[in-house]
């Protein structure tokens, strides 16, 4: 039902179950929000988003309040504008005076907030609660002090990972976010995926910063650094650097980390193709000797510590391989240090990933030395990137060979929840059948969704493929699947929504818009090259012709 | 009791479902012996509610036993919960056969062999009695008065309370005998859910919790909305400091609390209630859990009741005693397991609530109200009360009063004849300065604004509220700075940390109460600036509390401050300015003093001072170094020749 409503003054049509804040933001009219997350269950719990209904007694939220009919909204009356200036004021009196020195500044919307409502002078003068720095976890760090308690994180872990390692702790003004029984990150459920901290507005959620330690090992003239690019990678790094569409990102960046120092830049792709492959493999030996289905895809680290704490029944379902990154960082170890005539241990083998996870991963892999030094994610290259001086929109391209040449996009799809699955299928047709698939797009895998179904005729038989992203649909679709609801071959799982295009070591404010974008260039990539399935990219072999003694 | 089955079936079949209200002559003997009002042998009753076992009631019931079995005297005892009169506890009646039953007050252990040994000897004892009950056809005490007739009792109108002190919480037979569960016997035969609403939106009975929100309206709600399963939830979770009306109630006729549930259950089409009371009330918790186990076993709750096909299921929910989790929406996050934490309504609990399923939360006293509504009709309801505010109103009086208790008085009722009247005023001839009603969210009422009327707008129109019933009385020993201090930090540590202006806003402003009783620290950081600044702010953000809390918590956070401001601004600013508390209560802001003519310099306080402030040597007055002294006032209570004084 379309009625009417009085905004400021001015008529304005509203639909019934919409939100004040809806009806605002079509009208152009911004109010400031905190605690509201698109797509989420509103709370109201920050109030900043407050306006005045005419014949209200209180202010009201408009997240969380519907329009109806008879209202008269003012949204920046003076009354309106008290209030959420009182509560910026409130907000930065509890809030560390350390904007300079914050990771966040120039990101931090508690700051932005300040500037909007004009807030110069420090009100109330009394005590901080001020909370120790949680460095427990080895990819995620937590400053309590810092954190405002909107609560994002909470309903992102809660509502998007099922996975509720956090919760607001005590009462009152010593209220905070914790971890069962105050024990840190690394005890907790945390499956460190980082998406808490895309949606954190302050710094009080960061990644465990590896780049000190990898400029450090760029000076060192003992070692030989070198890094692999994950596909997920590039397009945020264009989008914070705003360089325009039409370059040649992979040639640019691998310039740039030359630049900086690096000595050689290997593309992860590659390995994403091994994977792909081993993936196929696997999944078309367990269809012909019938084993029980389906297949859990294994290069998600979030999902696989999940599965390996909680549901370790379930890990003989898992691909049995390495993580691209892991497969790449065990090739330059083992066969690039001998190619290059290099001391394995002089190399320093970094890489860049969007997820903090994968910090993770590095970590808990790896026998007398660790297979991948340092893993750094987008945001910290981007730091990196400016801190070395790099204007990417005045450098010359190069010309220094990547490191394994020849790049195909199977593995590169992998950046996106789907792409994998659908990687994986064309390579399977091509085992099963001896033919390869035409054409290559399945549909019903791509998009902006949280679980895509698509099944998928080869040869005589008919193979149902799942994508699921976001861990809590993943939670849901295994509960489908043990109670016999649903069933598929092959199941795809990314811990963080839509995959790592979304993961949680990417830019911040990340959008849709910013989503769709980077699913349009790797979908574009995919239409562009040659080479669009696993089995054919020529640098697998190097590889396959070189086994490592590790993996 | 002893002789439980033997009256089920005469109870259940000529007492409950006799809905005519017509009885042979036989029955009402049965009846009035089962309700004791018809003995042969003698009957003592003793309140051993909580307030009654706080003052000693355990040890006097003790006392009472070992009398009886030391003097072979046959008596049944009884153990019924509080009349009301809190300060008189421990308080036991005797009722000899043939005479009217007698009450005495404050029977401690020690004064049980008095008290008994002259009553079974047709005597009264004078130091202990308190009153005699009305009943007609027992020879009465002479120079007794009647308890009705007590100032205590004299105005109150005991509708929920009415069988509070003459039943036996723990027997479901002494609730059906004075007429427990006939309505719901009535509302399940002859009406359907819709018309229960319907009666009770007619009685106008509305929200005792502090809403004041019609009753009937909101079940109606519940029942229209279509739902897999709805449920009703009994908010017990009484947590204001000083009210413990619920408490009352459930100690003293559980049964009634039942009824009213189970009414209301059936009305909004709920086949499964919680009681969500504290785990602070044990006593009320055992009691509730014998009065359901007894209901089912009389099959009241459980499947097809009175063979209806109607299904209730109550369980009782232990809170952990946030004073947030009083607040419904809350409330019912607790009852799901998670946090207990509001949310910002709409969507109302009665839309979607417990589960997301439509939810109705009742205060206590609402719903054991249900029963006698549906019993004598919306329009006997009606007559009670005021017109915007129907019905009775217990209130808890508590502070500095001659009379402490729960009280249930209708609605109308003057707040000076509260307490004056039925308080009996203020203990030791001290002054009244104000009364605080409504609790951490309520606020003051100064001495001259009592000639108010008890009622939902009535109060508002005051600029109180009615809040759940809690009324504080404050005589001139009270700081109202230190109260609203005492409040303010009362709200800040129970603040659930969700929105916030509540969270950190009432953590500034208990740092700025917390500044002006306080001696300054430095002088040198504008100590004097920044709180003056802070007083101008206290109003600035007591608004935008107001304005933008979630919740009912962080919304009134700030009225017992406002209105401490607005009646008594002059100790405000006497504490700001003069650095002064003319109470004595803040105790950075006493200074002491020796009066040398009283002093003969005996040492002592001198000795026990932890600052070393005071100088002197022996047998000459000593002397006070006022900016030593930090105010803690032990020399003050040490003195033995009344030589400090405060200034």
């Amino acid at each position: 039902m379309i009625f009417t409503i009085e905004i400021n003054g001015r008529t304005v049509t509203a639909r019934r179950d919409e939100t004040i804040l809806s009806v605002l933001n079509r009208t152009g009219i911004r109010v400031p929000t905190l605690c509201h997350l698109a797509g989420f269950t509103p709370t109201g719990a920050c109030r900043m988003c407050v306006v005045e209904v005419e014949g209200m007694p209180g202010l009201v939220t408009s997240c969380s309040h519907p329009v109806e009919e008879w209202m008269k909204i003012h949204t920046h009356s003076p009354r309106v504008l008290k209030a959420r200036r009182t509560i910026v004021e409130l907000l930065l009196a509890n809030h560390p005076d350390d904007c300079l020195y914050c990771d966040r500044s120039g990101t931090c919307e508690l700051q932005d907030l300040a500037s909007e409502l004009n807030i110069k002078e420090r009100h109330y003068r009394q005590g901080r609660h001020s909370i120790r720095i949680d460095r427990n976890c080895n990819s995620i760090e937590r400053d309590p002090s810092k954190c405002i308690l909107c609560g994002r994180c909470i309903r992102v872990c809660d509502e998007i990972l099922g996975m509720n390692a956090i919760e607001i702790v005590g009462r009152g003004s010593k209220s905070s976010i914790g971890t069962s029984n105050n024990k840190g990150l690394n005890i907790e459920a945390c499956i460190k995926c980082g998406q808490c901290i895309m949606v954190c507005p302050t710094a009080a959620l960061k990644e465990k910063s590896s780049y000190p330690a990898v400029i450090d090992a760029l000076n060192n003239k003992d070692l030989y650094p070198v890094i692999q690019i994950s596909p997920g990678v590039q397009g945020s790094i264009a989008e914070d650097l705003g360089i325009k569409g039409g370059k040649d990102m992979q040639n640019l960046l691998g310039t740039a980390l030359r630049m900086m120092g690096f000595r050689q830049v290997f593309d992860t792709s590659a390995s994403a193709d091994l994977m792909v492959l081993e993936i196929s493999q696997q999944l078309a030996r367990r269809i012909k000797d019938k084993e029980k289905m389906p297949l859990f895809t294994s290069c998600c680290p979030s999902w696989v510590k999940y599965i390996e704490e909680y549901r370790p029944e379930l890990i003989k379902h898992m691909v049995a391989a390495k993580s691209p990154m892991l497969i790449m960082g065990s090739w330059i170890r083992e066969n690039y240090s001998r190619q290059m005539n290099i001391a394995k241990e002089k190399i320093f083998s970094v890489a860049v990933m969007p997820c903090t996870s994968k910090k993770h991963e590095a970590t808990v892999d790896g026998k007398d030395h660790p297979l991948i030094d340092a893993v750094l994610t987008t945001r910290e290259l981007i730091r990196m990137i400016r801190m070395y001086g790099i204007d990417f929109n005045t450098m010359e391209p190069g010309n220094a060979e990547p490191g394994l040449g020849a790049r195909g996009t199977a593995g590169r799809l992998s950046g996106i929840s789907g792409g994998e699955s659908e990687a994986v299928i064309r390579s399977l047709y091509f085992q099963m059948t001896g033919q390869e698939l035409s054409p290559v797009r399945i549909n019903e895998l791509r998009g902006l969704k949280n679980r895509k179904e698509a099944k998928v005729r080869i040869g005589r038989s008919t193979y149902g493929f799942a994508a699921v992203s976001g861990l809590a649909a993943a939670l849901q679709l295994i509960g489908e699947i043990e109670s016999g609801k649903s069933e598929f071959h092959m199941v795809e799982v990314m811990a963080c929504p839509f995959g790592c295009i979304n993961g949680g070591g990417q830019r911040l404010g990340t959008d849709e818009k910013a989503l769709k974008s980077r699913m349009k260039a790797l979908y574009d990539a995919d239409e562009e090259e040659m080479v669009k399935v696993a089995h054919r990219n020529s640098s697998i072999f190097e590889f396959i012709n070189n086994p490592l003694e590790s993996s | 009791m002893d002789n439980y089955t033997e009256d089920k079936s005469f109870l259940l079949e000529k007492v409950l479902k006799n809905l005519a209200g017509e009885y042979q002559k036989e029955d009402l003997e049965k009846i009035s012996i089962i309700k004791r009002d018809k003995i042969v042998t003698p009957v003592i009753y003793i309140g051993t509610g909580t307030c009654g076992l706080v003052a000693g009631a355990a040890q006097t019931l003790a006392a009472i036993r070992k009398y009886l079995s030391d003097n072979k005297i046959q008596a049944s005892i009884v153990e019924c919960g509080c009349i009301g009169f809190c300060s008189e506890e421990p308080i036991a009646d005797i009722h000899l056969p043939g005479k009217a039953r007698i009450s005495y007050r404050k029977v401690t252990e020690d004064k049980v062999e008095a008290v008994l040994s002259a009553t079974f000897n047709k005597n009264v004892n004078e130091d202990h009695v308190l009153g005699q009950y009305k009943s007609i056809p027992s020879e009465t005490w002479a120079n007794v008065p009647f308890i009705d007739q007590l100032p205590f009792f004299s105005l109150q109108q005991r509708l929920v309370l009415k069988n509070s002190g003459f039943v036996s919480p723990l027997s479901i037979d002494d609730a059906i005998a004075r007429g427990g569960y006939r309505s719901f016997y009535k509302t399940i035969l002859n009406y359907t859910p819709g018309k229960v609403c319907d009666i009770i939106e007619q009685s106008e009975l509305r929200g005792r919790g502090g809403g004041g929100y019609s009753t009937g309206k909101k079940w109606k709600v519940a029942l229209t909305t279509a739902g897999e399963q709805k449920y009703l939830i009994c908010n017990a979770e009484e947590s204001d400091p000083g009210a413990f009306m619920d408490r009352a109630i459930i100690e003293g006729d559980p049964h009634c609390l039942l009824e009213g549930i189970a009414i209301a259950s059936y009305a909004i089409g709920a086949s499964y209630a919680f009681i969500y009371i504290r785990s602070d009330y044990p006593r009320a918790v055992t009691i509730l859990e014998e009065a359901i186990r007894q209901a089912k076993e009389y099959e009241f709750l459980g499947q097809n009741i009175f063979g209806s096909g109607y299904n209730l299921n109550i369980s009782i929910r232990q809170s952990a005693g946030a004073f947030v989790c009083g607040e419904e929406t809350a409330l019912i996050r607790s009852l799901e397991g998670k946090r207990g934490t509001p949310w910002s309504k709409p969507p109302y609990p009665a839309e979607s609530g417990l589960f997301n399923q439509p939810t109705i939360v009742n205060n206590v006293e609402t719903l054991a109200n249900v029963p006698a509504i549906l019993e004598h009709g919306p329009s006997w309801f009606k007559k009670i009360g005021t017109k915007s505010s129907r019905g009775t109103k217990l209130f808890s009086i508590t502070g500095n009063i001659q009379n402490a208790g729960c009280i249930e008085v209708p609605m109308g009722t003057k707040l000076s004849d509260i307490i004056n009247h039925i308080g009996g005023g203020v203990k030791d001839g001290k002054k009244l300065k104000a009364v605080q009603i409504g609790g951490p969210s309520g606020v003051c009422i100064p001495a001259s604004g009592l000639d108010v009327e008890i009622g939902f707008e009535s109060l508002e129109d005051a600029g109180a509220v009615i809040g759940s019933g809690g009324l504080s009385v404050l005589d001139e020993t009270v700081c109202m700075v230190d109260l609203s201090r005492y409040f303010m930090e009362f709200i800040q540590k129970e603040s659930c940390g969700k929105c916030i202006p509540c969270r950190e806003g009432t953590k500034r402003m208990l740092e700025i109460l917390e500044g002006i009783t306080r001696r300054p620290r430095e002088e040198s950081t504008h100590e004097t600036l920044e709180r003056f600044k802070g007083v101008v702010q206290l109003e600035s953000l007591a608004e935008v509390l107001r304005d933008t809390s979630l919740c009912g918590l962080g919304q009134n956070a700030a009225s017992p401050l406002l209105s401490s401001l607005k009646w008594f601004r002059e100790e405000f600013e006497e504490h700001i300015f003069d650095r002064r508390c003319s109470a004595a209560v803040c105790r950075e802001l006493r200074t002491f003093y020796i009066d040398v003519d009283a002093c003969n310099g005996c040492n002592v306080c001198q000795k026990k001072c932890p600052e070393n402030a005071i100088i002197g040597v022996p047998k000459i007055p000593h002397f006070i170094v006022e900016n030593k002294c930090d105010g803690c006032g032990i020399c003050f209570e040490v003195c033995k020749f009344n030589a400090i004084i405060i200034k």
